[in-house]
């Protein structure tokens, strides 16, 4: 049922969209070679040497093309069927690890099979995304029943669940990204309003004190009052609406001081400082921030050149060529490179939901944001956290932090849904 | 195209908003930590490169035959780089290097609490001896972040001329804020030659740019070691000293106060530079040179300072050449001009004394018997009733003959910290005694070498090598090559003409012949070498007339020019005589055969000491 002849083209990139795959291409490419650079290029001998990171990460980066390419040949008809069992098999898994996986610092999220390992989590949030879309494509879906939001909100706390169980703080809470998609396909918008209005109340309670938070809402309900000049019902709405968030924010300061241990207080407020520009306690919990912030900051506009760093070779910065594999662009490729990269996933992001929107499938089109989500959400945490801007999480950067497990989720992630833009005319949603 | 739109449909475009407004958030971010601020390049200087400075060997300083004066000798410092210190033994280590314990846990403290100076070497003890530190090697293993560093100190073997030398010592602020080579602990000279050839003697120091890991591991060069740069040794210099005709120099000022210059004329160099009380300039250098210093800082006699550069003295009859040659150039003076001396020049109220001695004298007789009456008369003669409008501008063309002998003036030279002396100026004099109101009488001081003339025994060596080169002499220097012997010191070895004819020196010279052989200083005479000298008997405001002597030698061939100053120790050709003459006779023969004199003069203590 080919509605228009004027898109059919031979072979299995008919139809592809090479936007997506080419950004896809040069996301991962910087990716292998920052992991390279901040490898031990003493003992170099040559690119596939597979006791090297950067000889492994190539051989990820292959096997990952070969899955893409799989999936470019599959039948794209038969992913919506099968998302709920993927769903179920990836839980099972999550299950699974706990039981069977082999512990690395103190969290149960890999299985160990010979020299190499897989982390089902990073899978899960594949199989969230899909099992999210799969339920929000029914014809009488609808957000504001609060049945469905249930469901939904069920959906993704299985696994998030399950991954606290591990425990993996960083993978768990990337499982609420949705939240994103959610908003578009109808979710009541005071939710997302309302938390990211909590969120940055919060953090300027930590920034500043409790009684400038009070009076800043105090100051708003007031002028709200009379700018809107409500009537009588809806300025008591208000003040109470009000006097909610000042209880919310004192009771959030009391846990904040009582009921946090010492250690994740000081966290936070090491974050806090970073917010306000002070490089505090550097040499203990402030450590990554100042290491990464420095690793960038050395960079200038154009960067030491390209294996000239000296701060993300020298283990300077944990988890040099994973979590903060953004320090190796920004020290080596400066300011220009690091924009570079930047506009490349804000491209790819604005790409995915560009043609998000013209899908037919609905099932397509949820899945789309879907993805958005989870890349936006991923990006700007993990470059935001290697700059100090947002809290150290310990989560990959897409296609460019070493590791096969991540490398293949999120390529799978990518490429479902090119191979279902591909094939958008084909379905009659 | 049959999209379909949905209730929502508009909320797309809330995703366009959010991802300029993270692409403007991310990019300016990365604008304010990579390009506006550059603290964080300095940071990841600190943090992942070790600069390792190499020190060179810092210059050889030998005599004008190659005997070395000054030299290297080896001293180890132990460095630590606190951050990278582990729980480690204390008492061992204070055990073997003989530290104190409570000084190494506060040293540590303080290096922890700065964040530069924690993951940098610092200096905890200096100048350990070999077998301490041979020790500690041993031990090494056991106190990680400890480092030995060798560095050299400064020996000098024979221990003289401390003060033409000098000595090195570790920078202070002002110089580290003025010159970025310096970094602190660096060592820089502090006077004599280490001072004036500073930059010369220290070379260039190396640089290494080396990798390091977080715990401080060197992992290989910086940029493959591009930036680095090779030290560059200190260049040897050879000075124009003898080193025995100093040592004899000092040997014979011993227990007596004040200076010997001797030069050689027809190149300036200077050959002995002998001011005393001296010190062993090794005292200033090792563990105890800040002990030494204050000793010799607190010592009456003023050790530390080097009378032949920085003590101005009235010249007194040394001084009579030089107004004679001023005299006749001014066509004041003939060498057969004569004047009556009844033991003293009287004018009015005016008095200055003579002593006894055959006359009426000429020129070259007013020296042999230095006769005041003489230089009174003449210089009443050369102000006062010569072809010039008044006494002032007399005294203007008095003065400027006077300056071109090299007084009132420092020698643009190669040693540090030199005086001046003084010409007085006209100036001085109208504000004195009022504009228009002083003639020769007024100021007769000046005809002897006394009032308000002043000059450094360098000074006084000079007017000896301009007598004995007739009319020209060269800029007294120090140093004679830099780094080979057969090179030349140039920069330095000036020549300058006075504005005296030469043919005017025969009287003088004949004079001052004749001053040793039948004159004021017969002691000094030298069986077989022509000596011509003045002596000199400066009153002062402290005390006992200074004893000077001025000199060169031989008559026919000049090859040395000296000026001895002995303080409060009364005639000329008491002590200052003598001793001109046994340098003279050290210098020319290499051996001393006058042992009554030398004698005497070795074993006189003027100071109790």
């Amino acid at each position: 049922m080919y509605s228009n002849t004027t898109h059919q083209h031979k072979g299995i990139f008919r139809n592809i969209d090479w936007v997506m795959v080419v950004l896809w291409l040069i996301l991962v490419t910087v990716g292998w070679l920052s992991v390279f650079s901040t490898g031990n290029q003493e003992t170099f001998s040559n690119i596939f040497d597979l006791n090297q990171r950067y000889g492994k990460q190539l051989l990820w980066i292959v096997l990952a093309m070969v899955v893409a390419l799989i999936i470019l040949i599959l039948d794209p008809k038969i992913v919506p069927p099968l998302s709920y069992m993927i769903y179920a098999l990836l839980n099972l898994s999550l299950v699974a690890v706990l039981i069977f996986g082999t512990e690395v610092n103190a969290s149960k999220s890999w299985f160990q099979v010979g020299g190499f390992a897989l982390q089902p989590a990073e899978f899960a949030k594949v199989a969230t995304v899909l099992a999210m879309a799969r339920y929000m494509s029914a014809i009488d879906f609808d957000l504001t029943k609060r049945k469905t939001l249930l469901t939904v909100t069920g959906i993704v706390a299985l696994p998030f669940g399950l991954i606290m169980l591990q425990p993996d703080l960083g993978s768990a809470i990337v499982l609420f990204a949705p939240i994103l998609m959610l908003y578009r396909f109808g979710l009541w918008p005071w939710y997302l309003y309302g938390a990211l209005t909590l969120a940055l109340l919060f953090i300027l309670d930590l920034m500043f004190s409790t009684y400038v938070v009070v009076g800043l809402i105090i100051i708003s309900v007031a002028l709200l009052i009379l700018i809107l000049k409500a009537k009588k019902r809806e300025a008591w709405l208000m003040v109470s609406l009000g006097l909610a968030t000042i209880v919310l924010v004192f009771a959030f300061d009391f846990f904040f001081h009582e009921g946090l241990k010492p250690h994740q207080k000081e966290r936070i407020e090491v974050y806090i400082a970073n917010l306000q520009g002070e490089d505090r306690d550097i040499r203990n919990i402030g450590y990554n921030f100042y290491q990464s912030k420095v690793a960038i900051g050395s960079g200038g506009w154009t960067g030491k050149g390209y294996l000239q760093g000296t701060q993300t070779k020298m283990n300077f910065i944990p988890e040099q060529d994973t979590d903060f594999i953004f320090c190796t662009v920004g020290e080596e490729f400066g300011f220009i490179g690091s924009m570079f990269i930047v506009s490349v996933f804000l491209l790819l992001l604005y790409r995915i939901i560009q043609r998000a929107e013209i899908q037919r499938s609905r099932f397509s089109q949820i899945y789309g944001y879907g993805v958005a989500s989870l890349l936006f959400f991923h990006f700007v945490v993990n470059v935001g956290m290697t700059i100090g801007l947002t809290p150290v999480i310990g989560i990959p950067l897409p296609y460019m932090s070493y590791g096969g497990s991540s490398l293949w989720a999120f390529t799978i992630l990518l490429f479902i849904f090119i191979k279902q833009d591909m094939h958008r005319y084909e379905v009659v949603g | 195209m049959n999209v379909k739109r949905d209730r929502y449909f508009g909320r797309q475009y809330f995703f366009l908003v959010l991802f300029i407004v993270v692409w403007v958030a991310l990019g300016m971010r990365l604008l304010s930590i990579q390009v506006l601020n550059d603290q964080y390049k300095r940071s990841s200087m600190v943090i992942s490169i070790r600069e390792e400075i190499e020190i060179p060997a810092r210059g050889v300083i030998r005599d004008r035959h190659g005997v070395e004066l000054v030299v290297n000798y080896p001293v180890y410092d132990l460095m630590v780089v606190a951050r990278e210190v582990k729980p480690f033994d204390t008492l061992l280590l204070c055990r073997i290097l003989d530290l104190d314990h409570l000084y190494v846990r506060e040293y540590l403290q303080r290096q922890m609490r700065d964040p530069y100076l924690r993951v940098n070497r610092g200096v905890i003890a200096r100048q350990l001896p070999i077998d301490q530190i041979g020790k500690f090697t041993e031990f090494q293993f056991r106190f990680p972040g400890f480092y030995v560093q060798e560095r050299t100190m400064r020996r000098y073997p024979i221990g003289v001329a401390a003060h033409t030398l000098g000595y090195i010592g570790e920078v202070n602020q002002g110089v580290l804020d003025r010159d970025s080579y310096y970094v602190a602990g660096d060592y820089i000279g502090i006077s004599g030659i280490e001072r004036s050839y500073e930059g010369v003697l220290r070379g260039e120091k190396g640089l290494r740019k080396r990798l390091k890991d977080k715990f401080g591991r060197d992992q290989g060069p910086y940029l493959g070691g591009e930036e680095d740069i090779q030290a560059r040794a200190g260049l040897d210099l050879y000075t124009t000293l003898d080193a025995g005709l100093q040592a004899y120099g000092e040997q014979l000022m011993e227990h007596k106060i004040g200076s010997v210059v001797a030069l050689e004329p027809s190149t300036g160099e200077i050959l002995a530079l002998v001011t005393s009380p001296t010190y062993d300039p090794n005292l200033l250098s090792g563990r105890e040179r800040a002990k030494n210093y204050h000793t010799l800082l607190n010592d009456t006699y003023r050790p530390l300072m080097n009378r032949a550069l920085q003590a101005q003295y009235p010249p007194g009859s040394t001084f009579k050449m030089v107004n004679a040659l001023i005299s006749m150039q001014m066509n004041a003076l003939r060498a057969e001009t004569r004047y009556s001396c009844g033991g003293a020049f009287h004018m009015g109220r005016l008095t200055v004394r003579c002593h006894g001695h055959p006359g009426p004298t000429n020129l070259a007789q007013s020296i042999q018997f230095s006769c005041n009456t003489y230089y009174c008369y003449n210089f009443r003669d050369m102000l006062d009733r010569s072809n010039y409008p008044n006494t002032k501008a007399a005294f203007e063309v008095w003065r400027a003959h006077a300056l071109s002998f090299g007084l009132g003036k420092r020698f643009n030279n190669d040693l540090p910290f030199g005086l001046a002396g003084n010409i007085p100026t006209s100036e001085f004099y109208d504000r004195y005694h009022g504009s228009g109101r002083w003639r020769a009488l007024s100021i007769i001081s000046l005809a002897i070498g006394q009032g308000e003339i002043l000059t450094t025994p360098v000074q006084l060596a000079n007017i000896a090598a301009v007598i004995a080169n007739k009319g020209h002499y060269f800029n007294p220097h120090i140093v004679k090559s830099i780094g080979h012997p057969d090179s030349l010191n140039t920069a330095v070895r000036e020549r300058f003409e006075t504005t005296i004819d030469p043919h005017h020196f025969e009287p003088i010279i004949i004079g001052m012949r004749d001053v040793v052989l039948a004159g004021t200083a017969r002691n000094a005479y030298i069986p077989g070498i022509t000596v011509c000298g003045k002596t000199g008997t400066a009153q002062n405001p402290h005390g006992d007339n200074h004893s000077l002597f001025i000199a060169y030698a031989p008559m026919e061939n000049p090859q040395i020019a000296i000026a001895v100053i002995v303080e409060n120790a009364g005639y000329g050709s008491t002590w200052a005589s003598p001793i001109a003459s046994l340098m003279i006779e050290k210098y020319l023969t290499g051996e001393v055969k006058r042992e009554a004199l030398e004698n005497r003069i070795l074993n006189s203590k003027l100071i109790k000491r």
